[in-house]
């Protein structure tokens, strides 16, 4: 019953300010989903993913490429033909209409029998909690209780497709995490395809069957989340996903790359295959429960700055401005080419070279 | 020891700063030197004639005769007797009442088309803003030529679509129906670009992502009109009506200009009216009395509209 949603060579040009030609908002983006998948299009703010979205749902017609629905063209055909439903960022409620009004909006459009209409928003509210909502206006609500009704007149008439744009970006720290769990929930509830902008990487890994890594118009990388955390696709999606960022130090053509968590002092990495680095540290922070040491490493490369992050159960103790002997395991390091920043085969790291 | 040296900073420019504050500086001066002059202005031509022509009202002031005799409710009794001042007063309402729904919808359409993306924009949005930016008695002289009973170029292109007959005319300021139609729509011509860019800062006050949610919740236009964007400018367009109303109703330049009241008083409203009668047939009390009328209708008029208004805030 899930839908698919497909773009083929989906370019998108916006007709630049002045001087500086066209902007390429997405350039060349070939992406499918898998019927029922949470996917989540994840990059920096301006790297075109929310008009990929946007493009999907309609509200923006592309420059070239298709746009594919449940296996079907969708170019040209206006927002409503589509059958698709958007959460925006702002929520973008009716400020004239109370909750109710809200809800049934999408459902009057369609002409839906009144009975019929009552059966859909009963069930809706019902499922995120908002029955006793109906009657207030959206400014009488709290930025939740907004996305709820934002959800419940997308989730209202059974869209082929969700689209969400950055729904949680207007809450607290606190409610995002627990706003964050139910959208999950409510999706594997539902079971309908959904694509999911953000910019957050902690929403991403945590929401999405599958990340989109996108630049510059231009998906970097498309995997599981344990695919583009652990094994990036270039040097963007190594430094945007992580927090810290991976470490990258310069080796002749190549750059090396390894995670913070990764980076141990030696006697904490198991024997055999691992790489062992001295590591001038300069700073240590303590940031709930974990050590994030800052230093300099020397051996594998040119001299770089890097970032170890230990975890509580490394008792060793680090002050700042000693040499200490760290390594990383040698499955855990990654190779990437210095020029294109792309991922190359691994090359054997003894002594510096 | 940084306490001690903040607070000794602070300390230092306190003594010299009270005295001598600079006329500029003193916001209870300044807003008394900036408010006098519209005070002075209101107060000299509009309060001081609104009291004049209330005292007129109740006189026998006339042009030849400029003393002031207490006469009572005669010019009142006078004017109600008098068939062209109903006449005016029911021209004056249904003048009034059918130019603000015509400009309140073609100011809609118009701002619209304003908001809307196109080639050549800058030259439509020159184009529909002329109208108002041409002084009413230029514009309304054009107009008189357009409408000429015998010269009209409307004619002519009738004429040539075969709707009049050779030699044929319409006479559009020389019968009474024809005549308050024209009339109306001279000034319905003239106000509507005022009510579109009213309309047009309220259609560019929605956030974009309002009409794009009504999109995607698959409302088509008329839906996305009527149940969104109208209801959420609502208070500015009835702001534009208000404006509507107001110089409608106050307005006789464009009636003096066309018809001047006729053909026999069928085009006459209350500020010509009063005008024809008081200025120029020098019956200054009766015209005042005539005048005054314009009052309580359009404080009644300017009330209804902001209450509306205000209930539209409220949401």
């Amino acid at each position: 019953m899930a839908d698919v949603v497909e773009v083929r060579e989906l370019r998108k040009e916006f007709a630049g300010g002045g001087r500086s030609g066209a902007v390429h908002a997405i350039d060349g983006v070939d992406l499918a989903t898998e019927p029922g998948e949470y996917l989540v299009l994840l990059g920096p703010s301006g790297c075109g993913k929310t008009t990929l979205l946007r493009t999907i749902a309609g509200l923006e017609e592309p420059s070239s490429g298709e746009v594919l629905i449940g296996g079907h063209v969708v170019n040209g055909l206006p927002p409503r033909a589509r059958k698709i439903a958007m959460v925006f960022q702002s929520y973008a409620l009716y400020p004239h209409k109370t909750v109710l009004k809200n809800i049934t909006f999408p459902l009057k459009a369609a002409k839906m029998p009144a009975d019929k209409q009552r059966e859909r928003v009963e069930w809706a509210t019902g499922l995120l909690g908002i029955e006793h909502l109906l009657s207030r206006r959206p400014r009488q609500l709290s930025g939740g209780e907004r996305q709820r009704v934002a959800l419940a007149r997308a989730l209202v008439r059974e869209p082929r497709v969700f689209l969400l744009d950055e729904p949680l970006s207007n809450l607290d720290a606190k409610l995002r995490a627990i706003a964050r769990d139910e959208l999950k929930r409510f999706q594997q509830r539902v079971g309908t395809t959904t694509i999911y902008v953000t910019h957050d990487q902690a929403e991403a890994m945590g929401l999405g069957d599958r990340i989109a890594v996108m630049q510059a118009g231009q998906v970097r990388q498309l995997g599981r989340p344990v695919d583009v955390y652990d094994d990036p696709a270039d040097t963007f999606v190594a430094t945007f996903i992580g927090s810290p960022p991976m470490n990258l130090v310069p080796r002749g053509s190549r750059l090396v790359g390894f995670r913070p968590e990764h980076l141990l002092p030696i006697e904490n990495v198991p024997g055999g295959e691992r790489v062992a680095m001295p590591f001038r540290i300069e700073r240590v922070e303590y940031l709930s429960g974990d050590r994030h040491v800052y230093g300099t490493v020397t051996g594998i490369g040119d001299e770089t700055r890097v970032i170890a992050r230990l975890p509580s159960t490394v008792g060793t103790p680090i002050s700042s401005d000693e040499v200490h002997d760290f390594a990383v395991p040698a499955h855990r390091l990654r190779f990437f080419d210095a020029d294109s920043g792309l991922r190359t085969e691994p090359i054997p790291i003894g002594a510096a070279p | 020891m940084t306490a001690t040296a903040e607070r000794q900073a602070a300390r230092v420019p306190r003594a010299p700063a009270r005295r001598k504050q600079p006329l500029a500086d003193r916001e209870s001066f300044l807003a008394k030197a900036f408010l006098l002059p519209s005070v002075v202005y209101i107060v000299a031509l509009v309060g001081v004639p609104f009291f004049l022509a209330i005292g007129f009202s109740f006189s026998d002031v006339t042009s030849g005769d400029p003393s002031f005799n207490w006469v009572g409710l005669r010019n009142y009794r006078a004017i109600f007797h008098d068939p062209v001042f109903w006449r005016s007063l029911s021209n004056t309402v249904i003048f009034t009442v059918v130019s603000m729904v015509l400009i309140v919808v073609l100011g809609k359409v118009l701002a619209n088309i304003l908001v809307a993306e196109f080639r050549g924009k800058w030259f439509v949005r020159l184009a529909v803003l002329l109208p108002w930016a041409t002084p009413v008695a230029l514009s309304a002289i054009a107009w008189l030529w357009l409408l000429d009973n015998v010269f009209s170029p409307i004619d002519w292109m009738l004429r040539q679509i075969g709707y009049l007959g050779p030699g044929q005319d319409m006479y559009w300021l020389g019968k009474p129906g024809l005549a308050m139609t024209s009339v109306i729509a001279v000034h319905v011509w003239r106000l509507v670009p005022l009510a579109a860019v009213i309309v047009m800062a309220g259609l560019v006050s929605i956030p974009k992502d309002i009409d794009d949610a009504a999109k995607v919740d698959g409302a088509g236009f008329w839906r996305r009109m009527f149940g969104v964007t109208i209801p959420l400018t609502l208070p500015v367009i009835a702001v534009a009506g208000l404006f509507g109303a107001i110089l409608t109703f106050t307005d006789m330049a464009v009636v003096y200009v066309l018809t001047r009241g006729g053909p026999t008083n069928s085009t006459q409203v209350l500020a010509s009216w009063a005008f024809f009668t008081g200025i120029q047939g020098g019956d200054v009390g009766q015209g005042a009395a005539i005048a005054l009328f314009l009052f309580p209708l359009l404080l009644a008029a300017a009330i209804a509209i902001l209450r509306s208004v205000r209930r539209a805030e409220t949401l």
